[in-house]
């Protein structure tokens, strides 16, 4: 399988398999006017199978989300043709509005109009602690 | 502004100086009288707690201050919609300190966020409880004079207990400290907890069976083994009487071990025990007002009040 190769814009490469469409959802591609691909299962030396994004424009991505969703991801932003730059995103110290928390104890289910905010509780393990109650995420 | 909302606000040397303040108040009670004197406690109470509310209302009275507030949220403007955010706002206008007392986890620390005046957070759910667990450390410290080097057990129900995680996760800041964690399968502490110990390399050992650990123990931490709690009536009837401490199981227990408990108790110290001098779960009550009064000074004191 082949897509046309990109002059200007931004390939999300080593996805792990099966996170593209939500990533997808996540940074909100589905509002984009340009073309968006997404191929999945990619086959992957590095990681078997991979999926990866393509936008056929730089636009600013949401680094939370990519740091939370995947962080292993490569982001290659492509102008003229050329790879000019290579970016890795980071685990953030705090994820806020990107995900809800599940506590039904929670403060935050009667009080809709605080923000969700999780916070990096173990970096080596990626684990997300909610602010209020302190339930995984 | 300086609030309570998780025990691990609060750095060991604070802890210890709150211990210090809280032996002076019960030494020299008349001293403090007065302390307070003019100045307001908002007891927030969202969910009734007699218990923790009366234990605060003393604590304030005996300071020479005053209580305002509700004891359930039925009677409180979050029954017409008010976020927390707004109460303590609205609270910060008339008290110089308040105590939250809310069914929702993490509430105290939203109307600390929003506050002008110190939140203490009065048990949030199933989630903290600092000043249940300055109260088990003050215990512990008049008891044995030391944290540094007790072997601790813990018995009941250890999955659901938030005293439990919380007094493990204050001593686990001490030296040498060994946990003993007795509990059946279904009532073992959390991955949350094992994973804090392991971090720091503390000594700690899982059992479900209290007697045979019983002589090695300083302190027992007793909780209740709730009948919900089991997956089938007959697992909980196999295992209900082995975590009931009596004085048959306590023959083979230390002459200065201590027993704790958070109160209210339903079966799981049999009456009988309450004689033994080892038992020390109503004097643990009682250093609950005295902790509260340390707090409290100290709060006001930081916000300059
Ligand atoms: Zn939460």
């Amino acid at each position: 399988m082949t897509i046309d190769s990109i002059k200007n814009g931004i390939v999300i490469d080593h996805i792990p398999a099966g996170k593209a469409m939500l990533l997808y959802q996540y940074l909100k591609l589905d509002g984009l006017e340009c073309s968006v691909a997404l191929l999945k299962n990619v086959p992957s030396k590095k990681m078997g199978r991979k999926d990866i994004i393509k936008l056929d424009e730089v636009i600013d991505l949401n680094w939370d989300v990519l740091g939370y969703l995947a962080p292993d991801c490569t982001v290659n932003i492509i102008r003229e043709g050329e790879e000019v730059e290579k970016k890795r995103p980071e685990l953030p110290e705090r994820l806020v509005g990107v995900i809800a928390c599940k506590n039904p104890r929670c403060i935050t289910t009667i009080e809709q109009e605080l923000p969700h905010i999780f916070k990096l509780a173990n970096r080596q393990k990626g684990t997300y602690r909610c602010l209020y109650c302190e339930s995984k995420a | 502004m300086r609030h309570l909302i998780d025990i691990l606000d609060l750095t060991t040397a604070e802890i210890d100086e709150l211990i210090e303040t809280a032996n002076d108040i019960i030494q020299n009670p008349a001293a403090y009288a007065h302390k307070c004197e003019g100045k307001k406690l908002a007891a927030l109470f969202f969910e009734p707690s007699t218990r923790t509310r009366l234990s605060f209302e003393a604590a304030m009275y005996e300071l020479g201050g005053h209580v305002i507030g509700f004891s359930d949220a039925g009677n409180s403007s979050s029954a017409k919609g008010e976020s927390v955010a707004d109460t303590i706002k609205m609270i910060g206008c008339y008290a110089d300190i308040a105590a939250m007392r809310h069914f929702k986890e993490g509430a105290p620390l939203v109307a600390a966020m929003r506050s002008d005046i110190p939140v203490i957070n009065a048990g949030d759910g199933g989630h903290n409880h600092p000043t249940q667990t300055l109260t088990d450390l003050l215990t512990i410290k008049r008891e044995k004079g030391h944290f540094d080097g007790l072997t601790v057990g813990f018995c009941g129900d250890l999955k659901f207990g938030r005293t439990v995680h919380s007094l493990i996760t204050a001593l686990s800041r001490y030296e040498n400290i060994k946990f003993v964690l007795i509990s059946p399968q279904e009532l073992k502490v959390p991955s949350y907890v094992k994973d804090l110990l392991k971090d720091k390399g503390l000594t700690y050992k899982q059992t479900t069976d209290l007697d045979s650990v019983m002589p090695e123990l300083d302190i027992l931490y007793m909780t209740r083994v709730q009948r919900e709690r089991f997956f089938n009536e007959e697992e909980y009837l196999r295992l209900k009487d082995s975590y009931i401490l009596t004085p048959e199981k306590l023959k083979t227990a230390k002459e200065d071990l201590r027993i704790l408990h958070p109160l209210p108790r339903v079966n799981e110290i049999a009456v009988a025990v309450d004689d033994d001098p080892r038992a020390c779960y109503f004097r643990q009550a009682l250093n609950g007002k005295f902790i509260r009064m340390a707090l409290i000074l100290k709060l006001l004191e930081e916000a300059g009040k």
